[in-house]
């Protein structure tokens, strides 16, 4: 079953960062279409006054000592970057 | 000999290992050589560290023979889901974006593992960043089903789950988001935990939704989960989620908690969609619990049933866009050499490093959380998650658990349901809702179909009463034989 959905595949994907194939685009869009389709039928449920739950958990809010402790070492901290030079990260150009 | 040793559930393990029956180099070894004989069909592990394995072995025996044994784990091997940070071991959550990633630092589970003197050394497979039900979703190929190398294992700690029901492990940890620990001890024929939300700490579990995460166990017996849930529960300062509650000894409880307790059994569990032999496996536990004494009462859960995958998908892929947006090929992970620019060296390297379900759920939940959406989707979905906590909040007014199916069937077929994403969300449909909630479930085995695939009866307990859910389960198990029938792999 395909769906026409208000999802725009290709605004939402620059948002995300990702960039799609072709191929992906067309797939995505109809897999996307039908399972927004079925999400749908939230709107048969009447939540008039009820607060949204973000989690379950019974804690409401944790506070830390502001306390210094010892982080990762840098070179343990470099260990998994892709590329460095002098405990530096090293990406593209970012201004020109 | 061999054989009865990787069978043998973690807990009689331990008391040979006590007793000196047995020593821990000689059990690893036991399940090192099973490993080596199935695992190049059922693989379950991405990887795992034989050198180090063998030497923490040793330091648990020379340990236990100066007096020193640090409690029933010392000595034993555990599997972690590849999704579980380990110092200095692979973090690869099956996907090609952390291929090469080696955890700087311990998960919290792993630090409380170390110290009991558990054996870390394998890495378990499972759905690329836990995103799936089957494992046919990472990276480096699918998982199969030790009872039907035809079959998934299930997801996404399908490897965790294979690799204890081939006897490659006594046990396992996995995490559970929406079933993926239960689902996958189902479809293996062994136990899986997914503890209350908050009671084990997240720090160092790679976050997918992270109001749903939660690390469990994967083993032979319940009491096995009891012995593993009591050494990783508690609270921990680095997740602020986790929360402060005692920590009773599980395993001493099993023996303590027999009451004839108030089981509910959610008509709507028992609807159209589930297979008739895994329903009938069901009811025949059912009237076991009702032979043995307890209140069975049928209850409804209406929203839960009808609304939970819906809500999760919504809710679940939110959380993910957001966690997922940390991989970008800067500080760690895969990183496009084709990127012409800032941007697009993130654009290129997640699209090189992400699976198609990760990309899939990664747009959905980027759209659902988008101007213009938020409150039509995701917001509403929160409201309907706050009605579905409350109907479980009042069916435990008159029960002490509830019964159901884990899954609606069986183990499907590898490829069956890896073209339509949506069939494949709906197995998840008796899971889902208890991360919703925050409730703890345990799958235990209730028998198998006519074709021999096993099938699992889930048990939903009240928040951080585990010593109670698993002492009901353990009295199923203390009736049945299930738990000792293992795949043949001949």
């Amino acid at each position: 079953m395909s769906t026409k959905s208000d999802l725009n595949l290709e605004y939402v994907a620059n948002l995300a960062r990702l960039a799609l194939t072709g191929a992906e685009r067309e797939k995505f869009s109809r897999q996307l279409g039908d399972i927004l389709h079925y999400v749908e039928k939230l709107k048969q449920v009447n939540v008039t006054g009820v607060e949204p739950m973000a989690h379950a958990s019974p804690v409401c809010n944790i506070w830390a000592a502001d306390t210094a402790r010892p982080g990762l070492p840098v070179a343990a901290a470099l260990r998994n970057a892709p590329a460095q030079r002098d405990h530096m990260i090293v990406v593209p150009k970012v201004v020109e | 000999m061999a054989d009865e040793l990787i069978f043998q559930p973690a807990a009689r393990l331990a008391a040979q290992l006590t007793a000196g029956k047995i020593s821990s180099v000689r059990l690893l070894q036991a399940f090192l050589s099973r490993t080596m004989a199935v695992d190049g069909r059922v693989k379950a592990f991405n990887s795992h560290d034989e050198t180090g394995a063998l030497v923490q072995a040793r330091a648990a025996d020379e340990r236990r023979a100066a007096g020193r044994a640090r409690g029933p784990l010392d000595g034993l091997p555990v599997g972690l889901k590849d999704v579980i940070a380990v110092e200095g071991q692979p973090l690869t959550c099956s996907s090609k974006m952390l291929a090469n990633f080696i955890s700087p630092y311990d998960a919290t589970v792993s630090v409380k593992l170390k110290a009991a003197g558990a054996i870390l050394w394998g890495r378990m497979n499972m759905d690329e960043f836990a995103m799936g039900s089957s494992t046919e979703n990472s990276a480096f190929g699918p998982t199969a089903n030790p009872w039907d190398l035809s079959r998934v294992p299930g997801g996404s700690s399908g490897g965790a789950a294979a690799a204890v029901a081939a006897g490659e492990l006594p046990f396992a940890l996995g995490s559970d988001t929406g079933g993926s620990i239960r689902q996958p001890a189902a479809f293996c024929g062994i136990v899986g935990l997914k503890p209350t939300y908050g009671l084990v700490s997240r720090y160092g579990l790679a976050a997918f939704a992270s109001s749903l995460d939660q690390i469990g166990t994967l083993t032979r017996t319940v009491e096995d989960a009891a012995l593993l849930l009591g050494a990783i529960a508690g609270h921990d300062p680095q997740d602020s989620t986790s929360f402060r509650t005692e920590i009773p000894d599980y395993r001493a409880e099993l023996k303590k908690r027999r009451g004839t307790w108030r089981l509910g059994v959610p008509r709507e569990y028992f609807g159209a969609g589930l297979d008739p032999e895994i329903g009938a496996a069901v009811k025949s536990a059912i009237e076991f619990y009702r032979q043995s004494g307890c209140e069975i009462k049928e209850v409804s859960l209406p929203l839960a049933a009808e609304y939970a995958v819906a809500v999760y998908y919504l809710i679940a892929t939110a959380e993910a866009s957001s966690n997922l947006a940390r991989y970008d090929g800067v500080r760690f992970g895969h990183r496009s050499t084709k990127a012409k620019d800032t941007v697009d060296l993130y654009c290129q390297s997640r699209a090189e490093g992400f699976g198609e379900e990760v990309k899939r759920r990664i747009i959905l939940g980027t759209h659902v959380l988008s101007s213009g959406y938020y409150d039509a989707y995701y917001m509403r979905a929160q409201k309907v998650r706050t009605l579905i906590r409350n109907e479980f909040v009042c069916v435990f007014r008159d029960c002490d658990a509830l019964l159901s199916p884990t899954t609606p069937t069986a183990a499907f077929r590898l490829g069956e349901k890896s073209a339509d994403p949506l069939a494949m969300y709906l197995n998840d449909i008796y899971t889902i809702s208890v991360n919703l909630a925050g409730l703890p479930g345990v799958s235990i085995p209730c028998g198998f179909t006519g074709t021999g695939l096993p099938i699992g009866l889930q048990l939903i307990g009240q928040p951080f009463q585990e010593a109670d859910l698993l002492a009901i389960a353990h009295r199923y198990e203390q009736g049945h034989d299930w738990h000792t029938k293992h795949p043949a792999l001949s």
